[in-house]
């Protein structure tokens, strides 16, 4: 994996700053006038491929790609899918060379990639990416044979995506602070004033803001809105993911906190599950508080090896791979007939509420209503 | 690193030929020129961008009230930082250079040492230890005790550096010791710890990693959170970047001015002589006391929270191959990084030490603007003018040394400025007369007088790109990793006893330089300059 060592003789660092430096002039003379126009997306990034380079030359050596291989952008984890993408090249035969960040950065740099992608498949994190590129004009409908293994509720409405797990909200507990009995029933209880100053919240998180769109969807924005101020007025704890929530409410700091289900079942495999004080509590009344969110994945829009990436997918859908993801991860499986992990409920006895994941990729006016009430 | 007061030069008994030297000359502009440009090419994305965003947006993203209680934190956590990096830098730097303090060379390695941890694993160490540190105060101290190196190697240099006449006249006029020090000593030291604060501040305000961690909501982290909630709408990561970029310039501009015009140069030729050691004598254990416990908290307590979480953990099964690996590549990453950015420093620091005037003071602050914008910035910039106009370079090795080299340009600029401008320019002079060529002079003569102090600048950013993160996830060539990138990966799962190889291996690396550092601050009298 480390090709780059071996490319850097001595004399070699010479030539590559000779060369940096060539690029830095060529772009002070060329300015950055005349370039694709409005946000980042997909469409129309080709203007700027026969822009001059002063190192075209290095092309033939630096190639920064094999082209022999499919790319994949990774927005999950290495240690967790590693083995998948080593499975399928054993399988297959075809080399995959991976690349992995967090998915909203990965969302990100394909934007600003456009045409140019070396990319041909991106697994994301959560549906928000995924509908963030579909909305550039990134990615391509997939075929149905593809997208019928997969409950419609779990796949995108254009067939852009199809979601691979599926990711409960649940409220963490400690039991120590608060029995059963006492848990809220849905997510308005969670504004009770008994909870004062004992929720703990990420509100920069994507998997809050899902929730609290779903709010949005279902019941309006006005009941988001007074969700939002509810948690402000009761001074629930401020957190920057569902990971530190969760060691919040291990440690009871506060009481409660709303996260994804398996953060708990990480830790537990982390730290031994006698180690682990917090308790999960599952909402299932249909509202946000049950909401299912997905990973999913998607191949992109300039894939140059398309065949490839299709048996990608078909391999992430295949009962191995779900059936890894379910054991490894305590993801829901999403492809029927795959069986949960054991400590989990059913995925349908969840209640998740009826809500189109597409609906996601309105994000943006949540997170301004986030804003507004001054959360995060 | 020799960041030292710019010496004035002895009078020349010729002032029209020395005019005739001060011209400047058009090569080396034209190379600080190409390498200033290249610095702000995060700007020149930022603007790029600007202009495609719908003004009204623009206007409403600007003044919103969180934008500007986000900007209100990170000038106050970076003026805080800046204040109590200025107080342990200068302090621990007076104590080691002029004291008779025990164990003064275990002290100097020590005071370095906090430059090898990266903020985000001290951020980590603190709040897995002390949940309460977080917020503004203990991002301002966990901040404070990874920065302080950045004014105690400058001001350490300039103190042993400088020649004590100044502070004799002043005690032989019967000035006390505190007053002596007040007056003369902080005046003399001014230049080198502007130039450390300067790079204290503009960490501050760029880094994200220990901020978020430690839960103080900054202009980075709003940047960050914008861009990650909605990839496809930029207003308002770009409009935050501009506010970000404002109030660097400020600093920059203000750290500039703050320099003042005073002289710090020697008097007379010949060497000077080492100053006066203070006896410290009762004051000698309260003092010890002091720097222990600092020490001992910016050291201390990451050491202690690794070595927990490596004893603690199920999924440190050790893979040995992937550590030696990620190892590997960072130091390649890093050892070209670092040659990368200084020799694109020399152009500009040389330009900055030998000429007066606005344009080699423009391209010098030209190179330190880039420095604040974010991590995340400087990758996206890069892969937009990669992907457009260098696709050969794109997720190559030369592309990530080029990130490092625009992230880590002050660094080195810093670095060759203040170690060309203490040797004496007299001697390129001579040079010339004998007939040398300028590029001739420049390696014959400058470059080995100043060599030492350069050598401490590329320390510097060998250091600074081990550590870094969002540009290598960015830009590095599929399928490679770092150890900063695996140390990303494992505790994105958080698998924190699978990462604390990764982020013990990361530390002890940097600590290899950070003790070179540290060991050259400690050396006594001669030696560097």
């Amino acid at each position: 994996m480390l090709r780059t060592q071996r490319s850097h003789p001595p004399g070699r660092r010479v030539r590559t700053a000779v060369a940096v430096g060539a690029f830095g002039l060529t772009l002070s003379l060329a300015g950055c006038g005349g370039e694709d126009a409005e946000a980042a997306s997909c469409a129309g990034g080709d203007t700027a491929g026969g822009s001059g380079s002063g190192s075209e030359s290095e092309e033939a050596e630096v190639e920064p790609v094999d082209d022999a291989q499919l790319v994949v952008y990774s927005g999950r984890n290495e240690e967790l899918v590693g083995p998948l993408y080593e499975q399928f090249t054993d399988e297959t035969g075809v080399e995959v060379s991976v690349r992995y960040a967090d998915s909203a950065t990965l969302a990100g740099q394909l934007l600003e990639e456009g045409s140019r992608t070396p990319a041909d498949v991106f697994l994301s994190q959560d549906a928000g990416a995924l509908g963030a590129l579909a909305k550039g004009g990134c990615l391509v409908e997939l075929s149905d044979e593809v997208l019928d293994q997969v409950p419609a509720e779990y796949r995108s409405d254009d067939g852009n995506w199809v979601g691979l797990t599926g990711r409960a909200r649940v409220i963490i507990y400690n039991p120590d602070l608060v029995s059963e009995g006492e848990l809220p029933d849905s997510l308005e209880d969670v504004n009770d004033e008994q909870w004062r100053g004992q929720v703990g919240i990420a509100p920069g998180n994507a998997s809050f803001q899902a929730m609290v769109t779903a709010i949005r969807v279902l019941d309006g924005e006005d009941a988001a809105r007074s969700f939002l101020e509810g948690l402000v007025d009761n001074d629930a704890e401020i957190y920057e993911g569902n990971g530190a929530i969760l060691d919040a409410v291990d440690a009871g700091d506060v009481a409660i906190g709303l996260i994804n289900h398996y953060y708990r079942f990480e830790l537990a495999a982390e730290v031994g599950e006698d180690n682990v004080t917090a308790q999960l509590h599952y909402l299932q009344d249909g509202g946000a508080g049950s909401l299912v969110n997905v990973s999913g994945v998607a191949q992109l829009a300039q894939a140059d090896r398309a065949e490839d990436a299709q048996a990608l997918i078909d391999f992430l859908l295949s009962e191995s791979a779900q059936t890894y993801f379910a054991v490894e991860t305590y993801e829901y499986p999403l492809v029927e007939g795959v069986p949960v992990e054991d400590s989990l409920p059913d995925l349908d006895s969840l209640e998740a509420p009826e809500f189109d994941l597409s609906d996601l990729d309105s994000l943006a006016v949540t997170t301004e209503l986030i804003d507004e009430v001054g959360l995060s | 690193m020799t960041l030292a007061p710019t010496q004035t030069r002895a009078p020349d008994p010729v002032p029209a030929s020395r005019r005739a030297r001060r011209r400047v000359p058009v090569g080396l502009s034209l190379a600080a020129l190409v390498v200033a440009s290249i610095a702000v090419l995060p700007l020149l994305y930022l603007a790029f961008r600007a202009g495609q965003l719908n003004a009204d947006r623009v206007a409403e993203v600007a003044t919103r009230v969180r934008s500007l209680e986000q900007l209100g934190r990170s000038v106050l956590l970076a003026a805080v930082v800046t204040a109590g990096s200025l107080v342990l830098g200068v302090g621990s730097a007076w104590v080691v250079a002029r004291t008779d303090v025990p164990l003064r060379r275990l002290w100097a390695v020590l005071a370095a040492l906090p430059l090898a941890v990266p903020t985000y694993v001290a951020a980590y160490a603190w709040i897995a230890a002390v949940p309460e540190v977080a917020g503004f105060g203990g991002a301002a101290c966990v901040l404070i005790l990874c920065c302080y190196p950045y004014v105690y190697l400058p001001v350490v240099a300039t103190l042993r550096g400088v020649d004590p006449a100044w502070e004799e006249a002043s005690r032989s006029a019967g000035v006390g010791p505190l007053a002596t020090f007040l007056r003369v000593t902080l005046r003399q030291i001014r230049p080198a710890a502007a130039a450390g604060s300067l790079l204290v501040a503009l960490y501050v305000l760029s880094d994200f990693g220990s901020v978020s961690i430690l839960r103080y909501e900054t202009l980075t982290v709003g940047i960050y959170r914008s861009f990650t909630n909605n990839p496809f709408d930029r207003t308002a990561p770009v409009v935050l970047s501009g506010l970000l970029v404002l109030v660097t310039a400020i600093v920059v501009i203000g750290e500039a001015r703050s320099r003042g015009r005073g002289r710090y140069s020697r008097l007379g030729g010949g060497a000077a002589r080492p100053a006066q050691v203070v006896r410290l004598g009762a004051r000698c254990a309260p003092l010890l006391a002091g720097m222990a416990a600092v020490s001992g908290l910016a050291l201390g307590v990451p050491a202690v929270s690794l070595a927990y979480w490596l004893a603690v953990g199920q999924s440190a099964t050790l893979d040995l191959p992937g550590i030696i690996g990620a190892a590997s590549t960072s130091v390649v990453f890093a050892a070209g990084g670092a040659v990368v950015t200084t020799l694109l420093a020399l152009p500009v620091g040389l330009l900055a030490a030998r000429h007066a005037g606005w344009f080699p003071r423009l391209m010098e602050r030209a190179a330190y603007v880039g420095h604040a914008v974010p991590g995340v910035v400087v990758a996206l910039s890069l892969v937009f003018f990669a992907v457009n106009y260098a696709f050969g370079l794109y997720q190559s090795v030369p592309l990530v040394l080029f990130a490092y080299a625009v992230l880590f340009l002050p660094l080195a600029v810093a670095g060759v400025h203040a170690s060309a401008a203490q040797s004496p320019p007299d001697l390129e002079e001579v040079a010339r007369s004998l007939g040398s060529r300028p590029l001739e002079v420049l390696r014959r003569v400058t470059l080995p007088l100043a060599a030492p102090g350069i050598a401490a600048a590329a320390v510097l950013v060998f250091i600074s790109s081990m550590k870094e993160l969002t540009a290598t996830l960015m830009l590095q060539p599929t399928g490679t990793s770092t150890l900063a990138t695996e140390l990303w990966t494992q505790t994105s799962t958080r698998a924190y006893a699978a990462a604390a190889p990764y982020a013990a291996v990361l530390v002890l690396l940097s600590a290899v330089p950070a003790y070179l550092l540290g060991r050259r601050s400690g050396r006594w009298g001669g030696g560097g300059t």
